[in-house]
């Protein structure tokens, strides 16, 4: 294990995640539990954000559900790396129905941020782009600084999915930003916005 | 133990699944499920989706809704097991899901390795907020499924009906 290195990465997550959303469009956007929600959050509270409290590892297949059911709205799926290791089996999962509308970005500070920074299995030798790439997911690739993150948002937000991305990010605890914790109001303005964008459309 | 005679009970359950517009299918296989996979895969209005582990299908399900998807999630009585924490997306969010569990490890099992979740799979549901309907006549399962999945889109629960080894019959690993 390397526990301190994360400490060095360049890339803020608050700013990843600002720069992921910025354009974001009419973008479906899924947020795994703990800090990544809290960051989708922070780039803006809207009714199609699905930002997740619980279900560790539900995620990608979350998003994978959603993909399914519009394809033609884009999908984007915003998770930390411990959230990603509890479902990995899901990677395969996306590669063998494979939609071009899913994009999922990995904010990798190779720690448990939400219960006292402890080291995730990425701290030592485990590639998360490297095992999306292995289940069979096309684009993988890893970004480790704002260049690679300029280079690949074109990827993330229009290329041919299923598209995977591990984001590198400084390890840092900050202000928390909360979305709503109620699961019932979250599911319920999430299907409600979607089917009057869809109307609009 | 007697194998039921009747086999035409997972086309029933297919035709009855299309009759509430269900679009997504997750599955992990089992055998007693295979007729009606195989419908499902046959199908190209639906979307069946492979699982590794049947907490995806609970997860995969949710987004499904969110999207505007009908969902069925099929797996065997040990699956119920792996779903336990994600089913609290199903409570906390008050999802629909339906779900259909094929039995092991009911009474004559030959795999005592399928006991501890085959004995327990119903009360484990009922803990989780899933309410279980338990069918043990070939007869009983269609319109069972076309009950459940009306409470389960209409009054938006979580359901599963559990298919007892006394319609699959007992897997013996000597034939």
């Amino acid at each position: 294990m390397r526990p301190d290195r994360s400490e060095a990465y360049p890339l803020h997550r608050r700013e990843v995640v600002q720069s992921l959303l910025a354009e974001r469009g009419d973008m479906l956007v899924v947020a795994g539990l703990g800090a990544p929600a809290w960051d989708v959050t922070a780039a803006g509270d809207t009714p199609l954000n699905f930002p997740l409290w619980g279900a560790m590892g539900g995620a990608v297949p979350l998003g994978l559900g959603l993909a399914l059911a519009q394809p033609s709205r884009r999908v984007l799926v915003i998770t930390g790396d411990g959230e990603m290791l509890m479902g990995i089996g899901s990677l395969a999962t996306v590669a063998l129905q494979a939609p071009g509308n899913l994009a999922i970005v990995v904010l990798d500070n190779e720690r448990y941020g939400e219960t006292g920074m402890q080291a995730t299995h990425n701290a030592a030798e485990t590639d998360l782009a490297a095992v999306a790439a292995a289940s069979g997911i096309p684009v993988s690739g890893v970004i480790r600084n704002e260049t690679e993150l300029v280079a690949a948002l074109p990827q993330i937000h229009d290329g041919k999915g299923p598209v995977f991305f591990n984001i590198k990010i400084r390890a840092e605890t900050l202000p928390l930003v909360l979305p709503p914790k109620d699961g019932e109001l979250l599911g319920d303005r999430f299907r409600r916005a979607l089917s009057e964008s869809d109307r609009q459309s | 133990m007697t194998v039921s005679a009747d086999k035409s009970w997972p086309d029933e359950i297919f035709q009855t699944i299309l009759r509430h517009d269900i679009r997504q299918v997750a599955y992990v296989p089992d055998a007693g499920h295979s007729r009606l996979i195989d419908r499902c895969l046959e199908n190209a209005d639906l979307v069946t989706v492979p699982l590794t582990t049947e907490e995806e299908g609970v997860a995969l399900l949710a987004g499904a809704w969110l999207g505007g998807d009908r969902g069925l999630l099929l797996m065997q009585s040990s699956g119920v097991g792996n779903c336990i924490n994600m089913f609290s997306l199903t409570r906390v969010c008050r999802l629909p899901l339906l779900i259909l569990v094929t039995m092991r490890g009911e009474s004559g099992e030959f795999n005592p390795w399928q006991v501890p979740m085959g004995q327990n799979t119903a009360a484990l549901l009922t803990t989780a907020g899933i309410e279980p309907s338990v069918v043990d006549d070939s007869q009983d399962l269609a319109r069972t499924v076309d009950r459940v999945a009306q409470s389960v889109f209409e009054k938006r629960t979580a359901a599963a009906v559990l298919i007892s080894q006394r319609i699959l019959g007992v897997k013996s690993f000597e034939e």
